[in-house]
């Protein structure tokens, strides 16, 4: 079984930093669940069997954590104590904003003409923006870059993703 | 005169090493059972007649419950009796079947799941379903030689917790020791991963008789890793049945028809929509009761428009699911297709045509799924060898969540979340001194908590009254690897402890899922007592054989009264054969044992002189 101590970075024998070896992650990952998944556990008495479930519970916590952009980075923020959606420092540059509410707008009037394809175009639109804004973040943390700043970018990269989920949530509805 | 089997003391223990494990696919049209031999290759257990499928019809008659093909023949004179595509009303209420004029049956109302009123009373569909599993039980125990020790049974990958519950239970019901619940496109990809030893993402496209699912995976030594899935758990075959059926229906001008009438026009349009998988026309010819003719032709481009937005109907849930995996159509190495209604040239083509591929055919897409079960069952039950260390990881299909306030849906554990999954979540109370709170578990996309569907509510009470959001009430989450949920709440400010778990269910409440239990054992109990009436017949039958054998040769031994006495007593054991009644034949073969005792005796003496007569005087010596 795994040992619950360890943080997301230790299960996965992987350097605590922001760029992650994607590979490594996904090898890792299939690695832990071959062990510690229930199927492997199914003959087992019934506290080895809530064992495994917990334990392959925790690693696809730690394998979501560590595959999301936002999540990675507050994770890693959070071993340095500090945590960049919490306080009162929301502040977000005003041309991202503005950025933000003419996609909203935009996806708005796509909504109402039922048009699934352009809804579509500003979700790509909008995760295109969040991929160099993740380059970005890659950059300020594993260097050791202001702290301010990663925390700044870090807002904009949570910011962008909701704009993502609430246009999924457009489409479904337009869909259905 | 007992017979006893006696096995051979060295063949036994070896014989029972391998568990017996079977994979099942409880389809809307058809189920199968599978398993898988010695050398590691899965099959499909046929019945006596060599047919692989059992048609999931279940018909209650008169004293007997008729399943598969014996039932099939009466779904149009008894419709109302006869249940067909049960599966489509697992886990559902009357409301939630939007269809519901589509279906024959007398429905009843009730909290929770639908009923039907039916010979044999009100059946749920969890034990029609039942009903189906048993069959294909006992198909595979007189396979297998023995009691099955691990099952999996296929889900649609797109079933709800209160469909996946449904399914639990009605397996439970049929007596099925239930390792795992398995989606049916993981199970199938599972089946074609381990032909053809192929890795890359896939997709697989699942279009079933009354539910449709479509699976990306990742495929990747070994490890089957569900990236995302999506559906509609009322969307199939049936639904181009339907379409063809109000064609006919307009088409000839036929009154709104009887159920009798209704339920053939069904069959008939099924036929048809299978005949044009290879022909450019199918005739349909029917005489209904109302001494209406039909007799029409339906060509393959007519069938195509009629069933055009069921096809498109298809592929924004194929969208949905692309997008979750974050891929492109055409980033797929393969698109594996599955189910009986995939062999319509109209969904291969809209699937060839989305993906820019054809897709692949080569395994029999109404056996893959329950393949695929096997193999899983095999390995859960342990029977794997070594190197055979596959495994799967797979995802809830909707996202589980919570009411709060203004009917909105807070979403706890997000769909395609790898399954098992824990996850908590922090709420607090909006009134000073609030001490209970109520917890409403939701399941599906939707916003609002009126669009979702209502899996379970349940009070946290105890809460010390303290200020409005002072109280800290932890919520969990829990997802097992069967894809079911539990809950459960926790205030811990205090250090006061309370918690309540829920099971999730569809309104089967705890006395009636006994009840269903206990009918069960009934029914076994009938079973039970026609096993020992077979088995007091074939008593019987050997003590009149050898009776009558012994007359021959000994015969003579007997007065003419004591061989009249004996005469009559082979004739009453006869008779009494031929009836339904265990206790009348035993009573024949004891009081025939009783009428051959001294008879039997002097046959031993003669026996024992002709043995002596045999010798010389020197060996007795």
């Amino acid at each position: 079984m795994i040992d619950f101590g360890r943080n997301h970075f230790e299960l996965f024998d992987l350097p605590a930093r922001y760029v992650v070896d994607a590979d490594a992650l996904d090898r890792a990952y299939r690695a832990l669940q071959q062990s510690v998944h229930p199927d492997r556990h199914a003959a087992g008495d019934d506290t080895a069997r809530r064992l495994a479930m917990q334990a392959s519970a925790r690693v696809n916590e730690a394998y979501r954590t560590l595959g999301d952009p936002v999540e990675r980075a507050r994770y890693l923020l959070a071993l340095q104590g500090t945590d960049p959606l919490a306080g009162s420092n929301t502040a977000l540059d005003v041309d991202f904003l503005e950025r933000q509410l003419d996609r909203r707008e935009r996806a708005s009037e796509a909504a109402a003409a039922r048009d699934a394809a352009a809804l579509e175009r500003v979700i790509d639109e909008t995760r295109a923006e969040a991929a160099s804004a993740e380059a970005r973040l890659g950059a300020l943390l594993d260097t050791g870059g202001p702290l301010a700043q990663a925390c700044g970018q870090v807002r904009e990269l949570a910011f962008l993703d909701k704009v993502v989920r609430d246009l999924d949530h457009l489409l479904v509805e337009v869909e259905a | 005169m007992t017979l006893m089997q006696i096995a051979e003391p060295d063949e036994a223990p070896a014989a029972r090493l391998r568990r017996r494990a079977v994979g099942i696919d409880l389809g809307t049209t058809n189920s199968l059972v599978a398993t898988v031999r010695d050398d590691g290759i899965a099959y499909v257990i046929p019945d006596d007649e060599g047919r692989p499928l059992v048609p999931s019809i279940v018909h209650y008659g008169e004293g007997a419950t008729l399943v598969g093909y014996d039932a099939a023949p009466r779904q149009s004179p008894d419709p109302q009796n006869t249940i067909v595509s049960v599966k489509r009303m697992m886990g559902r209420g009357l409301a939630d079947l939007t269809d519901d004029r589509r279906f024959p049956y007398r429905f009843v109302d009730g909290p929770g799941m639908v009923r039907l009123a039916t010979r044999a009373g009100t059946k749920s569909p969890v034990e029609v379903s039942a009903d189906i599993l048993r069959a294909l039980r006992e198909r595979a125990e007189r396979r297998l030689g023995g009691p099955i020790d691990a099952a999996v049974v296929t889900v649609p990958a797109y079933f709800d917790d209160a469909q996946r519950q449904a399914t639990k239970d009605a397996a439970k019901l049929a007596g099925l020791p239930v390792l795992r619940l398995l989606n049916e496109p993981t199970a199938a990809a599972v089946a074609y991963g381990l032909d053809h030893g192929i890795e890359g993402t896939y997709a697989v496209f699942d279009l079933g008789g009354g539910t449709f699912d479509i699976s990306i995976l990742k495929l990747t030594r070994g490890v089957f890793e569900v990236l995302a899935t999506n559906g509609d758990s009322a969307l199939g075959g049936d639904d181009f049945d339907h379409r063809v059926f109000c064609w006919i229906l307009e088409a000839a001008r036929v009154p709104p028809p009887s159920p009798e009438d209704a339920r053939l026009l069904l069959l008939r349009s099924r036929e048809a929509k299978e005949m044009l998988t290879g022909h450019d026309a199918a005739p349909i010819v029917a005489t209904l009761s109302t001494g209406q003719r039909i007799d029409l032709s339906l060509t393959a481009a007519n069938f195509s428009t009629i069933t055009r937005t069921l096809v498109e109907k298809t592929l924004a849930p194929v969208r949905r699911a692309l997008r979750d995996a974050g891929l492109r159509p055409d980033a797929l190495q393969g698109v594996v297709l599955v189910g009986g209604a995939t062999r319509m040239r109209e969904i291969r083509r809209a699937v060839a045509e989305f993906f820019g591929q054809p897709p692949l055919t080569n395994l029999n897409p109404d056996e893959v799924v329950a393949l695929g079960a096997a193999n899983q069952a095999n390995a859960l039950a342990g029977n794997r060898e070594r190197g055979e260390d596959w495994l799967l990881l797979d995802v809830i299909p909707l996202s589980l969540g919570l009411e709060t306030m203004g009917g909105l849906a807070e979403k706890i554990v997000p769909r395609n979340s790898t399954i098992p999954v824990t996850r908590a979540q922090e709420f607090t109370t909006w009134r000073d001194g609030q001490t209970a709170m109520a917890v409403h578990v939701v399941q599906g996309e939707r916003e609002r908590v009126a669009d979702c569907r209502s899996l379970a509510r349940f009070e946290l009470r105890g809460i010390p009254p303290m200020a409005a959001g002072a109280a800290r009430i932890r919520v969990t989450f829990q997802v097992d690897a069967d894809g079911l949920l539990s809950v459960s709440a926790r205030e811990q400010t205090t250090g006061v402890e309370a918690s309540v778990t829920v099971k999730p269910s569809y309104g089967l409440g705890d006395d009636e899922i006994a009840r269903m239990l206990q009918e069960s054992f009934d029914h076994a109990a009938d079973d039970m007592a026609a096993r020992s009436l077979a088995e007091s017949r074939v008593e019987a039958e050997a003590v009149v054989n050898a009776t009558e054998s012994a007359l021959a040769v000994d015969g003579d031994l007997l007065s003419a009264d004591e061989r009249g006495a004996i005469d009559d007593a082979v004739a009453a054991a006869r008779h009494a054969c031929g009836r339904e009644d265990t206790a009348a034949v035993r009573l024949a073969v004891e009081s025939l044992n009783r009428a051959t005792a001294a008879f039997a005796a002097r046959r031993m003496d003669r026996g024992v002189a002709r043995a002596l007569a045999g010798r010389t005087v020197d060996s007795l010596a």
